[in-house]
Order: C-alpha cells, then sequence, then structure tokens
C-alpha cells in the first residue's frame, strides 16, 4: 500500500506538485491520469525517492520514504520514465544486475527470471543484447528488472507508452496478473481509455493538484457525465494533453 | 552478492565490450610512454654517434693557413669545397657552419698580432650548436698550443699563463645521467593513469546519466554510496591496468632496445616497476575520484569530456614548471599528489631510492586527498539533480 498525503514540490518558481494526497490500496490498480505537464512523473519520483518533497509525506507500506528510503525502495518495484536499459548487456544480464544488487540469491533469482520471462513474454529475445530493441523489447526488460525482487508494490510510469497494440494488451493483462495476485499497483498514463478499461481507482492530477480520487463509475457519476473522456475534461477544465 | 561488488562486475564486464574504452585504456594508451623512451634511446645515440662523427663543413681560403688546416684535418675535421658565399650557404642550409679564413690572417699571423678567423652559423638552427662547439674546441685547441709554443721559443715556461687548472669530479653515475634523459617518463605514467580511466569515469556517470539509466539504478534499494564506490572501483581497474602495461611494455623495451653509450646506464628493472606501481596507487583513486566529481557536474557526456580534457592539462603543469625551474626538493613536497609520484619516480629513474619517509609522504599526501575528493563526491552523488536526466 502507497500511501501519499499533501505532496509539495517546486523547481525554482515553478510548483510542479502542489498539495497532491492519494491512495494506492493493495489488490488494485491505481490509475494516475493527467495530462503532460500534470506533475506525475515529479509525484512518481518523490514515492520511489529520488526527490525529497519539500513537504508532506509519502509511506509505503506503512514505512516512512523521506526518513528511511532504502527501506522504502525495497518494498518497490520501479519503471521510470526513463526505461535507461544497458545497452551492451543482454537482456537476461540487465535482469540479472538488478537481482545481485537487491542481493538475491542465485537460485531465487533465477526462479523469479524464468517466471516473469515467461508472464512478459520475452524468451526470443532475452540473449540479445538490448541495443536497438524495439519500445516494447526495452519495456519488458525494464519491468522484468524492476521486479526481479517480487516486489509488494508496482510503480510504473507511462508503461504503456510508445508500444504497439498487441504489446499495449500484452501489458494490460500483465497488470491485471500483478493485481490479482494482491499487488498495490500504481501506474500513470495520459490515455484516458487506458486508464478507464484497466483501473480500480483513478486519481485525476492536473496542475499539481488531485482535482478527482473516484472508482471510474464514481467519476462518471460525480461529473454527471456518461462518456468517461467527457468527464475528464469536465474534471480539467480542457482536453489539452489528454489523448483518448 | 554485496551490491558494490555487483555495480563493480557489471561495470567490468560492460567496458570490456565497449571497443572505444580497450582501445584507448588498454592498447593506443598505454602505448606512448614506451615507444617515447624507444625513440629516446634512438635520438640520444644518434645525438653521441655525431659527437664522434667527422665534422664535414666548408672552409674558404684554407690555402691562407695550411699548417692551421692540417691541424684540423687530424682533429677529425674535413673540409669541404664551398659553393657560394658563407652567408649564402648558411642561409639556404647548404651548409651549416662555414669557417673562412680571410685574407688578412697571413699577414696578422706574421706580424704576431691574433690572427682572426670566421665562424658563420645561424645559431636558431636546430642541432647547429654541437658542430660549432666541436669547431670552436678544435680551433682554441690550436690557438693554445701555437700560444705555448711561443711563449716556449722566448724561454717562458707555458704554465704561466695557466694559473687555474679546473679538474672536473662528476659524481654523476650512468645511472643518474640516464635518469636525466629520461625524466620526462614520471609524466607520460601520470597521464596513462589519466586516460585509463577516463573513459570510464565519463562513461558510468555522465554517460549513464545521458542514457537515463542512472534513474532506475538510483530507484533500486541500494545506497547511492555504495554505486559510487563500486563505479569507482572499475574506473581504478582500468586506470591500473592501463599503468601496468605501459610498466611492463617499458620494461621489456629497455631490455631489447641497446644502450646508446656505456656511460648512460638505463635502470629499468622489476624493483622499478613494482614501486613506481606502489608510488602510483593512491594517485590512481585520486584521478579516478576527481574525474567522477568532474563527470557528475556535467550535464552530458560531451561536456565532462570538455572538463576532463582540461583537467588533464591542468595536472601536468606542475611537472612542466619543475622541468623548467629546478628547485631543491623538500620532504614536504612528497605530500603533493602527483608531484611526489614524479620526484619519486625521478629518483627511482636515477638509480636513488627514495627514503622511507619519503615513500611514506607520497602515499598519505595522495591517501588523504583521495579521502577528501571522495566525500565531497558522495555529497555530489547525493543531489537530486544527477539521477534526472534530461
Amino acid at each position: 500500500m502507497i500511501e501519499v498525503a499533501d505532496l509539495h514540490k517546486a523547481f525554482g518558481e515553478v510548483k510542479a506538485v502542489d498539495g497532491v494526497g492519494f491512495t494506492a490500496r493493495d489488490g488494485e490498480i491505481t490509475g494516475l491520469l493527467g495530462p503532460n505537464g500534470a506533475g506525475k512523473t515529479t509525484t512518481l519520483r518523490m514515492l520511489y525517492t529520488l526527490m525529497k518533497p519539500d513537504h508532506g509525506s509519502v509511506r509505503v507500506d506503512g514505512i516512512d520514504a523521506v526518513a528511511d528510503p532504502l527501506a522504502a525502495r525495497r518494498r518497490l518495484g520501479v519503471l521510470p520514465d526513463a526505461r535507461g536499459l544497458y545497452t551492451r548487456l543482454t537482456a537476461r544480464e540487465n535482469i540479472d544486475y538488478f537481482a545481485s544488487l537487491h542481493g538475491l540469491e542465485t537460485k531465487i533469482s533465477q526462479q523469479r527470471r524464468d517466471a516473469l520471462v515467461d508472464a512478459l513474454e520475452m524468451r526470443d529475445f532475452l540473449d540479445r543484447r538490448t541495443q536497438g530493441f524495439s519500445q516494447g523489447q526495452r519495456v519488458k526488460t525494464a519491468i522484468a528488472r524492476a521486479l526481479i525482487h517480487d516486489p509488494h508494490n508496482v510503480i510504473l510510469d507511462e508503461p504503456t507508452n510508445g508500444l504497439d497494440v498487441m504489446a499495449t494488451r500484452g501489458m494490460r493483462g500483465f497488470m491485471r496478473e500483478l493485481r490479482d495476485s494482491g499487488h498495490c499497483v500504481l501506474f500513470s498514463s495520459h490515455i484516458m481509455q487506458e486508464v478507464g478499461l484497466l483501473c480500480d481507482r483513478i486519481v485525476v492530477i492536473a496542475a499539481g493538484r488531485v482535482v478527482a480520487d473516484e472508482s471510474p463509475q464514481a467519476l462518471r457519476e460525480q461529473t454527471g457525465q456518461e462518456n468517461l473522456e467527457d468527464a475528464f475534461v469536465s474534471l480539467i477544465g480542457s482536453a489539452e494533453g489528454l489523448a483518448a | 552478492m554485496n551490491a558494490i561488488a555487483a555495480v563493480f562486475i557489471k561495470e567490468i564486464r560492460e567496458n570490456l565490450r565497449d571497443k572505444r574504452t580497450i582501445m584507448s585504456a588498454l592498447l593506443y594508451g598505454p602505448l606512448i610512454g614506451p615507444a617515447m623512451f624507444v625513440l629516446m634511446m634512438f635520438a640520444i645515440s644518434s645525438q653521441l654517434g655525431g659527437a664522434r662523427s667527422p665534422v664535414d663543413i666548408p672552409v674558404i681560403g684554407a690555402n691562407r693557413a695550411p699548417t692551421l688546416v692540417t691541424e684540423l684535418k687530424q682533429a677529425g675535421l674535413v673540409p669541404q669545397p664551398s659553393t657560394a658565399s658563407p652567408m649564402a650557404m648558411v642561409e639556404s642550409h647548404m651548409a651549416r657552419v662555414v669557417l673562412r679564413i680571410p685574407s688578412t690572417y697571413a699577414a696578422q699571423w706574421k706580424a704576431g698580432r691574433p690572427a682572426t678567423v670566421e665562424l658563420f652559423y645561424d645559431s636558431s638552427q636546430r642541432g647547429v650548436q654541437s658542430t660549432i662547439a666541436r669547431v670552436k674546441g678544435m680551433l682554441e685547441a690550436w690557438s693554445r698550443k701555437q700560444g705555448a709554443l711561443r711563449l716556449l721559443a722566448r724561454g717562458i715556461s707555458p704554465t704561466v699563463i695557466t694559473p687555474l687548472v679546473i679538474a672536473d669530479r662528476d659524481q654523476s653515475t650512468p645511472m643518474s645521467r640516464a635518469g636525466l634523459f629520461l625524466a620526462f617518463m614520471p609524466y607520460f605514467f601520470v597521464i596513462v593513469l589519466f586516460t585509463g580511466g577516463m573513459y570510464l569515469a565519463n562513461d558510468l556517470t555522465a554517460g549513464e546519466r545521458e542514457r537515463q539509466s542512472l534513474e532506475p539504478l538510483f530507484a533500486s534499494p541500494v545506497a547511492r554510496w555504495r554505486i559510487l564506490l563500486g563505479k569507482l572501483g572499475a574506473v581504478c581497474v582500468f586506470a591500473l591496468a592501463s599503468l601496468v602495461i605501459c610498466l611492463v611494455l617499458t620494461l621489456v623495451a629497455a631490455r631489447i632496445v641497446p644502450m646508446p653509450a656505456l656511460d648512460i646506464a638505463v635502470n629499468l628493472g622489476v624493483r622499478f616497476g613494482a614501486l613506481t606501481l606502489l608510488l602510483m596507487l593512491p594517485l590512481a583513486s585520486l584521478i579516478a575520484v576527481v574525474q567522477t566529481l568532474v563527470a557528475a557536474f556535467a550535464k552530458s557526456y560531451r561536456e565532462a569530456q570538455t572538463y576532463l580534457q582540461f583537467m588533464m592539462i591542468v595536472l601536468v603543469i606542475p611537472s612542466v614548471v619543475m622541468s623548467f625551474m629546478p628547485m631543491n626538493v623538500r620532504d614536504w613536497v612528497y605530500l603533493i599528489p602527483v608531484m611526489g609520484q614524479q620526484i619519486g619516480i625521478t629518483q627511482l629513474l636515477g638509480g636513488a631510492m627514495p627514503s622511507g619517509l619519503e615513500i611514506v609522504y607520497c602515499l598519505a599526501g595522495s591517501g588523504v586527498a583521495t579521502l577528501v575528493a571522495g566525500v565531497i563526491t558522495v555529497w555530489v552523488y547525493r543531489s537530486e539533480r544527477l539521477a534526472i536526466s534530461a
């Protein structure tokens, strides 16, 4: 479970995140939706302790992420906006590197790697160097790398960004599997259909603030709009920066 | 596995797959030092060979001073025919030095007045000084001899005009003379250490940042100082590997290349190699830390490269200053990184052994500097800015 309260972060004069608070529960997929530049990535970066909030608190399974970032990161699997694979290493070596960073025993890390490789269908390119990988192969490798330590909480920053239809469907299936096995899944997106399809709960962010935190159904009711797209537009005030 | 070791092993493995790193760190980087050594040996050989070879210079008016010219021939001068005016020959590089015996010579000589002979040369020409010195030496020897004969003819002992005799008591040894020729070697050892780790230091910080792989790495539950230590270890290993290759090649070259002269002995054995490596150990870590620190400030690989190249120039300033301004070395100078190593290795090259205190100073000075730079780098590595790419 990830609990965020009253998060603030400014870069100079620009208030990137200005009072964001929400809870991402276990066994649920929570979607962070907002137009480009709404503060989604900055919020996520504070969750996985890459940045320190100016104000506010982040708790991961009850652990204060500001006070004990290492313990918080141990319970997190993170796919950052920057996938950043090592192009001179194979997909397998990329995954194994992170397993060794986590200090996993070889036997356990092999089991987990095999399971992830099957779930993400990456057998075919496992032993190829990641130089020249397609966007989908890159994301899969980065996710396998991020989840090799079997974290309870999974943060995915725009996981379907740049993927084709088949890869996107596969990714959604994978996220549902994670939820069904009791994980807390938090992902960000600027694609409304995706959020509407996948999420048990939607947190809408605009201009650094949370403007809605509901189930898709409740969201429709709250805004009085039948269509999710219209609901978002009425919440944010404009359709700018969103994609259907 | 320990996270530091995991980072270290991954960086070594990844960079062994990079041709550019391999070429610069393990191939042509370490070749410069030994190549310069071999060139230097050949240069000394040809210079010394020149000292024994005959002096071929045009002599104008040789028939005006037959005894002088005969004497000069015996001393090794081979008079060449002149083809133009002496000025023109020197100017057009047809001759480096021209000796002219003017028409006034015979009259002056007969009158017992100092007779003038003229030497034409261009002192700004490279390598001309040794020829000038040899011709002057021959002429002066003949002049002294004739002077002594004139005194004897007047019944005066020639010793009267030699109130002082300077006896040379050169305290140098064949090894220390070689040390003078090889004064440039320590400089190359430092450069090799620098270039050996440069690509890595840059790639592991500025490069990772540019390729956006620093963010996922920092999102893993490993303290940043551990990641930094693993990376520094990899940089050190490449820098030291570069130095070891350079040292081994130099030692091999010293055995194969014939020594230019009997009075020069190059002292490049295993003991020299081992002590040089010992003195360089703390410097390797210091350079790795400072390179990483510099790379951490840069936003891109290219920017870091610019800083690092500038840093390499700064690094050699002490040695350049030292070679222009010889100074009395005090013990505390050994505490200064780079300088301490250079002085120590220069001593070793000259066949001398730095004292225990000097070695301790050399190690401690660079060691403390490494710690200070290390603390600063850890601090910089903790900044938020570092992980955020682009």
